[in-house]
């Protein structure tokens, strides 16, 4: 099963590393990965999406909380919980495509960021099917790049990933 | 306030951990660090002659005396020599702090003569690392790596320090930090009162149980717990490689050690047991052999103070997460004054596990017959007497590796030190040199074979510079026995690579260092041998004894099966 793993770690050089580093010695998978400072600028935030089954998923987890640097964890697909990735796509804008594009971004929610006379940058943000659904519809048009942030997550409701 | 250089604060801040020994090898990046080491008196350098032998000669310090072992190594190859002892320390959870130059911070990446990325290379094989960015952290991260080496599950830690952080000139304020926080760290202190509860009530309703123990009760110095828990409630108790010693191996109880060339009984007790209380112990797969036959009929107690050691491979049905002697001290005191459910039960299960133990008795091995090589095994018992068994033993790897482990009897935690979780080759020489020095008034024996000596015995040199007297027993088959016993009974005795061609006259090679060596070849010439290996316990005695090479170790599991499927001898299989 996927489970959606977020991380809060110290901003230190070699932190993601090890992080990372856990996942390839341990023979675990690693889906998408996404990391930026928080409000604390002494934090990262790190999510991973990872498949595994409850007795890898326990491990990962029992083994990201023995890293030093990780302050605090949530598997974010126990509980209800709010999941996004942003995706840049740069597809074919020509002729009758031109509104193709245009029309299924509008049916997306998606927003055209970027402009030329022979292809349009689009922006999307939503769940991870969504996107492949997205891409899935502009992939008779052409796709000319690709650019997915990797997933991040949130849970929903009062519960807080804090210190 | 006092300003020190970087190079002077790591001299002192060793000086007031209570540094006794550190082991090390100079080179351009450590020179700064060396000269401040050079000019106090306290903490005492040892010079090795590889650095391998000085992370090895750590570890066998901090196994025998609980502290941390302490190396100081140079960049590059002074710090990948290292690597080994590093992994092996890690695999067997033993506290150890390795400083290691490092090229001046401005070159850092830009492959500069002797540099090496230390710390990516030693991550997986750590408990934690640091890189020094700025002298004045150089007290705090020193006291943060001595705190994590030795706390919770203790492991190796490795500090690595540019050159340029030790300059001479640049001095900073020096204040020896008494304690250090890390808000992400926060070792348990005590286990779960109600899953406590649980496994009493588990452990009192047994019928047929058995301890298993492992190296987290001889670390966490919990043998004397285990011991009154052990014999308040009567049942057997088995012993992991690493947690040797931790029960006392004379009494009537201990089945002796498990696994892969464990005991006939510890491995059939396991087998049938209903309840298995494992504390310290993390079901490596030379103990469970496969997991999917592992102990069918048993509930599983598993304390351990690491909660990814729980359920990593046999799943726990009662789970207890703290370190092994609090939540020993609080089984102890849930037991007291309670009576076991089913004594009838356990008089009957002692009565299958005595008659496992006594199917054994005299079978164990064939003794060597007139004009025979004397066998590895005969050795080891005779090293047990003429000791008292009393010695420090630590060991290289391979088959006298497990013959040490089985027929020298331990009674105190601590004394078998052996690279169990890696099987580093060259552990047991430089380990026994750093047991030697804690410990000058032991006994310390070194049981190795003509191979894995090989691979240290350039600390010989180490040895005579500090007079470091340990006893070298060299179980001499000419051979690589533990590889030539896979081969005799996996590739039809193709013996690739495993003789020992062109031995070197250890007599000599010993007699150049200035010791004495011995050889011997027949069972009545050993006794007196030995005896005269151990006569002087300050002095270095290498015993070379021909042993007969087409030995094995037995029992021996048999691969993918259960516990109880066992090669008993050439012939004989459960």
């Amino acid at each position: 099963m996927r489970h959606i793993i977020s991380i809060l770690m110290e901003n230190e050089p070699g932190a993601l590393s090890r992080v990372v580093g856990l996942f390839a010695q341990r023979n675990y998978n690693i889906e998408t990965l996404n990391v930026a400072p928080t409000e604390d600028p002494s934090l990262s935030r790190l999510t991973v999406t990872t498949v595994g089954d409850d007795r890898v998923i326990e491990q990962i987890t029992k083994h990201l909380n023995k890293l030093i640097d990780v302050v605090k964890l949530v598997d974010l697909t126990e509980g209800n919980h709010i999941e996004r990735e942003l995706m840049l796509v740069k597809v074919k804008a020509l002729g009758a495509a031109r509104d193709e594009v245009k029309r299924t971004a509008d049916i997306f929610r998606a927003q055209i960021v970027d402009v030329t006379a022979s292809l349009y940058t689009v922006q999307i943000t939503g769940d991870a099917g969504k996107l492949d659904a997205f891409l899935q519809a502009m992939a008779p048009i052409g796709i000319l790049e690709v650019a997915r942030t990797g997933v991040s997550g949130i849970a929903r409701g009062d519960k807080v990933l804090s210190l | 306030m006092e300003l020190l250089s970087g190079a002077d604060m790591i001299a002192r801040f060793l000086q007031d951990e209570g540094v006794e020994y550190i082991y090390g090898y100079p080179g351009g990046a450590a020179l700064h660090i060396y000269d401040a080491l050079f000019r106090q008196d306290k903490v005492k350098h040892i010079l090795v002659r590889h650095e391998q032998a000085a992370t090895h000669a750590a570890d066998g310090y901090a196994r025998a005396s609980g502290k941390p072992g302490v190396v100081l190594v140079t960049s590059g190859p002074g710090a990948t020599n290292a690597v080994t002892g590093i992994a092996t320390a890690y695999m067997d959870s033993i506290p150890m702090v390795v400083i290691c130059g490092q090229v001046m911070s401005h070159l850092i990446g830009d492959d500069a003569f002797q540099e090496t990325d230390i710390v990516g290379v030693t991550r997986p094989i750590v408990k934690h690392s640091f890189s020094i960015k700025h002298p004045s952290e150089i007290p705090e991260v020193l006291k943060k790596a001595f705190y994590l080496a030795s706390t919770g599950r203790p492991g190796p830690v490795v500090v690595d320090i540019p050159k340029d952080m030790t300059s001479p000139t640049e001095r900073y304020e020096y204040v020896y930090p008494k304690k250090v926080k890390l808000r992400s760290y926060n070792p348990v202190t005590r286990g779960h009162t109600g899953q406590i509860k649980k496994a009493v009530e588990l452990m009192l309703k047994a019928k047929r149980p058995v301890f298993y123990t492992g190296g987290g009760v001889v670390s966490g110095g919990a043998s004397e717990a285990l011991t009154d828990l052990v014999r308040r409630l009567g049942y057997p108790i088995t012993t992991t490689l690493m947690g040797i010693g931790a029960y006392p191996q004379g009494d009537r109880q201990c089945l002796g050690w498990l696994g892969m060339h464990g005991s006939y009984e510890s491995n059939m007790a396991m087998h049938h047991a209903d309840l298995i209380i494992a504390i310290g112990a993390r079901f490596d797969d030379r103990v469970t052999n496969n997991t999917s036959k592992f102990c069918p009929t048993a509930k599983i107690i598993h304390v351990d103070i690491d909660p990814s050691s729980v359920s990593k491979t046999v799943r726990a049905d009662v789970p207890i997460v703290g370190p092994a002697g609090s939540v020993i001290n609080e089984m102890i005191s849930l037991v007291q004054g309670k009576e076991i459910a089913h004594p009838e039960a356990l008089g009957e299960w002692w009565q299958k596990v005595d008659g496992w133990r006594e199917e054994r008795v005299g079978k164990l091995y064939e003794p060597s017959g007139p004009g025979e090589k004397i066998k590895p095994q005969e050795v080891i018992e005779a090293m047990c007497r003429v000791t008292r068994g009393e010695a420090f033993v630590t060991t290289d790897v391979g088959q006298h590796q497990m013959f040490a482990a089985q027929y020298y009897k331990f009674d105190k935690p601590n004394r078998f030190i052996t690279s169990g979780g890696l099987g580093t080759m060259g552990f047991g020489f430089p380990a026994a040199m750093g047991i030697k020095q804690n410990f000058p008034e032991d006994q310390v024996i070194c049981v190795t074979g003509e191979g894995s000596f090989q691979m240290m015995m350039q600390e010989l040199s180490t040895c005579k510079q500090y007079g470091v007297g340990v006893k070298i027993v060299n179980l001499n088959n000419a051979s690589l026995g533990m590889v030539r016993q896979w081969q005799d009974l996996n590739y039809k005795s193709r013996h690739a690579h495993s003789y020992m061609e062109s031995l070197p006259d250890f007599q000599k090679l010993i007699e150049a260092y200035g010791f004495t060596a011995l050889r011997v070849e027949t069972l009545d010439e050993l006794e007196p041998a030995l005896e005269r290996t151990f006569a002087d316990k300050h002095e270095l005695v290498f015993l070379d004894v021909q042993v007969d090479p087409r030995e094995h170790v037995y029992p021996m599991q048999v691969p993918l099966g259960s516990m109880r499927d066992m090669l008993l001898s050439k012939t004989e299989r459960t």
